[in-house]
């Protein structure tokens, strides 16, 4: 086995990597912390919670999952379903397969459209939140939105995009935002698939669905699922919906982000709303094992 | 099995010839190698045939029906790319069989029929393997194997030997002739090691720079090229060229070079004036060593010898000119020393200004 050389003496290295290590432990480490603790506690901002906050127990878990009110609207059952609904709608229908019809349609291709379309597709992704959230907003509005105007225009009759369809406006949304990552990660996998596979599926007389399912999706296999994984994640933590629907009307719109939110900043219940971060954590981490799961049993069959 | 015709066809990448004018039949059954250095689109008009690129101009047929703008599955064709191409998440009896799931084939037809072609070629203890578990010469015949499954009426192979080692090469050489004269059907089939395409082909095509310059038997075209370019091209060592100036003199024809003065017919000459440029080609085989400077046709002093086992390969230096002969059973000369050779006329061959072979 060869010696291990190291560039820097031990503490020094520790010294260079203090910086960092401070920020991550003071700002990711002790909240993580100190939710867990709170979420067994009462405290809040107003109320006797807030002078004398003390541990309930699992009472704030026992709250949100109370059998008679779990799935009203605005509780943390109803949430959880639209969250759901959100994931797979805009996440892996959404912007997973659109990605990938887009990354197809313009694989080995050159020309002006394929390059228009993953300009703005990036552009989609990049731009900050707040901009695009009011850009949407100006989009989707009932009496002057462009949407809206187009549709006249086009004689169709007008949407009431944000109080009739919120669900099909934020799901619009998060696929139109989304859709360039996994479009540009499709790209690169198709891309290293090398030419000559499917021009031999060409020539054994494969058509273009048979291409797909027996040699593309195969061969492009660890890229989804790291996608899927990624975009689940990101979407199922999401906060940007808030900025164009505020979770209304009705809670109609409000996934589990935006309940911790509302919970915890504007009810100032801390202790229910670390409770639900928890569980969100739980979940989020329920997802990365899956994943290392199936990375794990990629390269066990190489 | 079928016939393939090739009719003035040319490829542009934009301003780049790939293929230029291209004219060729096939005959059923015939087995034709491409050769050529890269790049002189051996490669593109192999494409061409299988469906993979569109030519610019001019018209492919297959059987006497038209196939010019025709889809790669409408060809009928099996295909072994430089890399193999074999799927590495299906096995080698999946990979095999791939052509004939394509078309709908019963599974148990399909099993029957891969079991059958891996039999006859030697691979139907790997069938449960992955691609990444087997040896490059067993990837290779896979990558046969599944070009064969469906009977196709023409092959075609793009440098499919030129990942495997010499030893390995040459094996596989003659497997494919075998396996090609056993099936009886067409095939192209690229290369740019002269030894392959004379090993294996019935008839060679050379192309430089986009064009077919010749095209004939191996033999035909070794005996007798067209050009510099093939004389060049095919042999190893190659057909020796020295440039010669002629000499007429009263019914008589010499070529001269400094170093060199041999006679031929002034038959062979007649189109040419005294003095006229022109090019020596004789094979290295052909020279002859001779103890004196009388018989010689030239002389010059011995540069290497490279005892091959059978022959010896003595290169040597006449004017600043390397010049090589293959020896057989005589007592080489030795490093440094002044040796006479003599060619006899019926072995050489004359080019004119233009490298284009002078015909007797
Ligand atoms: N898709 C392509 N686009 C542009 N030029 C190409 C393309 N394919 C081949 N060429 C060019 O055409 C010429 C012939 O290429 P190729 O047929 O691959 O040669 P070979 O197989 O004999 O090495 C080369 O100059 C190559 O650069
Ligand atoms: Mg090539």
């Amino acid at each position: 086995m060869p010696e291990r050389r190291t560039i820097l003496p031990l503490r020094t290295g520790l010294l260079f990597l203090a910086p960092a290590a401070i920020f991550v432990v003071a700002f990711i480490v002790l909240p993580f912390f100190w939710v867990a603790v709170v979420s067994f506690t009462n405290r809040s901002l107003t109320g006797p919670g807030a002078l004398h906050p003390h541990f309930v127990g699992l009472t704030n878990y026992l709250q949100l999952f109370a059998p008679r009110t779990f799935l009203q609207p605005g509780q943390f059952g109803s949430s959880l379903l639209i969250t759901g609904q959100f994931v797979l709608f805009s996440a892996l229908i959404g912007q997973a397969v659109l990605g990938l019809v887009l990354a197809w349609l313009f694989y080995r291709r050159e020309s002006w459209v394929k390059q228009t379309v993953q300009t703005l597709a990036i552009v989609a992704w990049i731009i900050p939140d707040v901009v695009v959230a009011f850009a949407w907003s100006a989009f989707l509005d009932y009496g002057q939105g462009t949407l809206n105007h187009i549709l006249t225009g086009l004689g169709l009759p007008r949407v009431d995009w944000l109080l009739g369809v919120p669900m099909l406006s934020i799901i619009l949304f998060n696929t139109w935002r989304g859709t360039a990552f996994s479009m540009l990660l499709f790209s690169s996998a198709l891309g290293s698939i090398p030419p000559s596979h499917l021009e031999t599926a060409d020539v054994t007389g494969a058509n273009a669905w048979q291409k797909l399912r027996d040699i593309i999706l195969p061969l492009i296999r660890t890229h989804i699922v790291t996608d899927l994984i990624l975009i689940t994640l990101w979407t199922f933590n999401t906060f940007t919906p808030f900025l164009i629907t505020g979770g209304g009307p009705a809670f109609r719109t409000e996934v589990v982000s935006i309940l911790t939110y509302r919970i915890a900043f504007k009810y100032f219940n801390f202790g229910s709303g670390s409770a639900i971060g928890m569980i969100m954590m739980l979940i989020n981490l329920a997802f990365a094992l899956v994943y290392l799961s199936l990375l794990r049993r990629r390269e066990a069959t190489r | 099995m079928a016939r393939v015709v090739f009719d003035h066809v040319s490829k542009h990448f934009g301003a780049v010839r790939a293929v230029d004018d291209v004219s060729f039949d096939i005959e059923d059954g015939e087995f034709i190698c491409l050769l050529g250095p890269s790049g002189c689109g051996k490669t593109t008009t192999l494409r061409l045939m299988a469906g993979l690129e569109q030519p610019t101009s001019g018209r492919i047929a297959v059987d006497d029906r038209d196939v010019t703008f025709a889809k790669p599955k409408e060809r009928d064709v099996g295909m072994v790319f430089q890399d193999y191409a074999l799927f590495p998440h299906m096995t080698i009896a999946e990979n095999i069989a791939y052509p004939l799931k394509v078309r709908g084939a019963p599974a148990k037809d399909r099993a029957a029929r891969t079991a059958d072609v891996a039999q006859s070629l030697g691979i139907d203890h790997l069938l449960e393997r992955r691609p990444g578990q087997i040896s490059g010469g067993q990837q290779q015949r896979t990558s046969v194997a599944r070009a064969v499954v469906h009977k196709p009426k023409v092959f075609l192979f793009d440098e499919p030997l030129s990942n495997l080692d010499a030893k390995l090469r040459v094996e596989a050489r003659s497997f494919l002739k075998h396996l090609q004269v056993e099936l009886g059907v067409t095939a192209l089939y690229v290369t740019h090691d002269q030894a392959e395409a004379m090993a294996l082909a019935d008839r060679i095509a050379v192309m430089e720079g986009g064009r077919v310059v010749q095209m004939g038997p191996p033999l035909e075209v070794y005996r007798k090229p067209a050009t510099t370019f093939v004389a060049n091209f095919l042999g190893n060592p190659p057909m020796n060229l020295v440039p010669v100036k002629l000499r007429l003199d009263g019914g008589r024809a010499r070529l001269q070079a400094a170093g060199l003065d041999v006679a031929v017919d002034p038959g062979r000459a007649s189109r040419f004036r005294d003095g006229a440029d022109l090019t020596l080609g004789v094979r290295p085989e052909h020279l002859r060593l001779v103890p004196d400077a009388g018989e010689a046709t030239f002389t010059g002093s011995v540069y290497t010898v490279e005892p091959l086992g059978p022959e010896t390969l003595i290169t040597c230096t006449v004017d600043g000119q390397l010049v090589t002969a293959r020896l057989f059973g005589d007592e080489p000369p030795e490093l440094g020393d002044t040796a006479h050779f003599r060619i006899d006329e019926h072995h050489l061959e004359l080019f004119d200004d233009a490298g284009v072979r002078v015909e007797r």
